[in-house]
């Protein structure tokens, strides 16, 4: 069932007559009439979260052009495969075909709610299988404007939340929320800043702000497309950084959907078949 | 070499001929889903600053290019076969031009109930282990030592390479039909002893020689931030035994260069043991293994001189020369860690630590394995800076020293990205001190510079 998102359009404990009025009209649950900009956030977050839930798995290419502030330009490809686990946080593989020195460089990632990510590494040249560090969620990824934390979804729990305002993005109205990290080591910012649309919460901005609360990056996403009448995923994002002036996009391709891919092929015998 | 060479021909046939009636009986209904060329061409120089020696016929330098394509064909079930080549072109040593068969096997995966069974079928390369100033218990390929001492590098090993992946972890066999030789440099090539290594007058334990069955199992599995390994080998050791026998063999030692060596592989057993534990940013790493069956020629030198003596009046044979060595049977460990700082002063550079034990029961009479180095109480302390650039710079350098010895060695790598498909490779690997009771001793001169130049497609 899709649901209705309404909050309201200033922060506060102060809701004006015709606020309460929509709100009640729409049958919001009571509580909603009290909920703090936290509570606000955590439900914005929570519903997208579960949105997104059962899609089971998928594989897409990315393409990745990174920019230098002199406008050099590098290439990144990659295939990504994500299977969702119930209960637990995805397991996905990412093997590398661009650059060619490192074609055939896999990764292995099975995500946790909770505890720290399970990461396996495996080198082509040597026919290693790595166990590494998760740590490292603020490097770069491959030199990229991304880092690890900016590519892996955002689970639920590993943020707290603040909901600031609405306001017009395009032809759409989002919803505008902060979230800080819960462990704040894990993290390379201080807070994100989303803009969200109402409609089907699909984020179209991220401001990340770094552990000075300086502006770091600005993430934006577009080109979104529904599968399976129901999954939006992002055909492109763009990463700038603020700092440095390099960026980089991102480019989604031939997304799939409920493949034949099992949990097998997320194990340490199936990051060696990877290629 | 030539007699080995179509040997070994012909083990790649009968083992090329069983893949290709799987793949036959698959054609039916097989649909290539995708094939890929990939690989590397590299230019390649070694510079040695000192004098080798055997100054006769050893150069200061070589120079050559290596090409290793691979090719890979799927079909729409995911069933695979690989094939990856491999050639070197050395201008200094004839023998370190060589080829050889990297990897040719067929990949084959079902489902078997709850879970999962593999083949692999063919020549293919196989890595244990954690640790990263040697690789103990690693032991299922021959190294490619004409490639670089640091044994990182390994021959294609034909196998049948079975797993079986379920909940309770990872079970894998091995049948390993032919055996690998030991490649060692000619005469022209640097990091050797002074005399060279007869390969052609190879000798071996079991009476079915290179072909005596070998078989290893391995068990696998993650617990939570811990990944432990159990591994067992039976069958011909990977490490030669160097034979002096006379007349082509003085006993005059490593530093004669008119000296020439016989290899003898005895039937080894091994039990091994890796486990890595992995928090936050630390590796906590560990190798241990039990070895019998090699065969030891230090503390023997008296039963070894008469059997020589012997030899050279015609009074005994190769059997009685090895017949004095000794049966060893010995626990070798590596024990270390690695600390990664990331993102160090506001850069994006890591800079990851990493200091390792090595320990060997046989002390001072221990031979090296898997590297020119004898490890038998050794320390081992490194660092890597990757700069997560965008031409992915990394330096790692590291330092090995005897603890007992007055041995300490050197090396630093430096690789970038030049281009997309081009990266260079530089590389020093550097003998600071050598104690002379250590058998590397010859060795000593065979510090190097080393670069590549190499282009991925």
């Amino acid at each position: 069932m899709k649901m209705i998102h309404v909050y309201p359009v200033r922060s506060g404990l102060v809701f004006v007559a015709p606020c309460l009025v929509l709100l009640a009209w729409l049958g919001m649950p009571s509580h909603v009439y009290s909920a703090t900009p936290e509570e606000i956030g955590l439900k914005i977050a929570t519903e997208a979260s579960a949105l997104g839930d059962g899609f089971g798995n998928f594989t897409a290419r990315q393409a990745m052009v990174l920019r230098n502030k002199q406008g050099q330009e590098s290439r990144r490809q990659l295939r990504v495969k994500v299977l969702e686990v119930a209960g637990d946080g995805d397991k996905s593989l990412m093997v590398f075909d661009e650059p060619r020195d490192v074609k055939g460089t896999a990764l292995l990632t099975h995500a946790h709610k909770q505890e720290a990510d399970d990461q396996w590494l495996y080198l082509p040249a040597l026919k290693r299988v790595k166990r590494i560090s998760s740590s490292n969620k603020s490097g770069s990824f491959m030199g990229s404007e991304f880092s690890y934390e900016d590519l892996s979804p955002p689970e639920v729990e590993k943020f707290t939340y603040r909901y600031l305002r609405d306001e017009p993005c395009g032809d759409l109205t989002c919803t505008v929320c902060e979230r800080f990290p819960v462990d704040k080591k894990a993290s390379g910012y201080s807070r994100q800043v989303v803009w969200q649309d109402k409609d089907e919460l699909r984020t179209w901005k991220v401001e990340y702000y770094d552990r000075k609360d300086a502006h770091l990056k600005t993430l934006s996403i577009g080109k979104y497309k529904q599968y399976l009448d129901k999954y939006w995923r992002a055909g492109e994002m763009n990463m700038v950084n603020h700092l440095t002036g390099k960026s980089t996009d991102l480019t989604w391709a031939d997304y799939q959907f409920r493949t034949k891919l099992k949990a097998r092929d997320f194990s340490k015998t199936g990051l060696k078949r990877a290629r | 070499m030539p007699r080995r060479t179509v040997r070994y021909l012909l083990a790649r046939s009968a083992i090329w001929l069983v893949a290709l009636v799987f793949a036959v009986d698959a054609h039916a209904e097989m649909e290539f889903a995708a094939w890929e060329l990939s690989g590397r061409v590299s230019l390649e120089g070694r510079y040695f600053p000192r004098t080798g020696i055997d100054p006769r016929h050893q150069s200061s330098h070589t120079t050559g290019f290596v090409v290793e394509p691979k090719l890979y064909v799927e079909d729409v079930e995911g069933r695979s076969a690989t094939v990856v080549p491999f050639f070197r072109y050395d201008s200094a040593d004839s023998v370190r031009t060589h080829w050889d068969l990297r990897e040719a096997y067929v990949l084959l995966f079902g489902e078997l109930g709850e879970s999962e069974w593999e083949v692999r079928l063919g020549a293919d390369r196989v890595f244990w282990g954690v640790a990263e100033s040697q690789h103990l218990v690693d032991i299922v390929n021959q190294i490619d030592f004409l490639e670089h001492p640091n044994g990182e590098v390994k021959l294609g090993q034909p196998m049948v390479h079975v797993t079986w992946t379920a909940d309770w972890g990872v079970l894998e066999f091995f049948g390993l039909p032919y055996h690998r030789q030991r490649v060692y440099p000619g005469q022209g090539g640097r990091l050797r002893f002074a005399g060279l290594v007869d390969t052609d007058r190879v000798e071996y334990e079991s009476g079915a020689e290179e072909w005596h069955p070998d078989f290893a199992a391995r068990y696998s599995h993650s617990f939570g931030p811990l990944d432990i390994g159990l591994s067992a080998f039976n069958g011909t050791s990977r490490e030669a035994s160097l034979v002096c026998m006379p007349p082509a063999c003085k006993l005059t030692g490593v530093n004669d260069p008119s000296n020439v060596w016989i290899p003898y592989y005895a039937q080894i057993r091994q039990f091994g043991l890796d486990a890595q534990l992995t928090l936050d940013a630390w590796l906590f790493k560990f190798e241990a293994m039990h070895r019998s069956g090699d065969r030891n020629a230090f503390g023997r030198e008296r039963e070894y001189g008469e059997a020589y003596g012997a030899a050279a009046a015609g009074a005994g044979g190769f059997d009685d020369l090895v017949g004095a060595y000794r049966k060893e049977e010995y626990v070798a460990a590596v024990v270390g860690g690695e600390y990664t700082f990331y993102s160090v002063f506001g850069s994006t550079a890591d800079v990851g630590l990493l200091a390792e034990w090595n320990y060997d029961e046989r002390g001072r009479q221990a031979l090296p394995r898997r590297q020119p180095m004898t490890l038998d109480n050794d320390f081992f302390v490194g660092t890597h800076l990757s700069f997560n650039d965008v031409q992915s710079t990394e330096i790692t350098a590291a330092f090995v020293t005897d603890a007992s010895r007055a041995t300490r060695t050197m090396g630093v790598e430096f690789d970038r990205r030049l281009f997309d498909q081009w990266s260079l490779h530089l590389e020093s690997s550097m003998i600071l001190s050598m104690d002379p009771a250590d058998l590397q001793y010859v060795g000593r001169r065979d510090s190097f510079f080393e670069f590549h130049l190499e282009y991925s497609f």
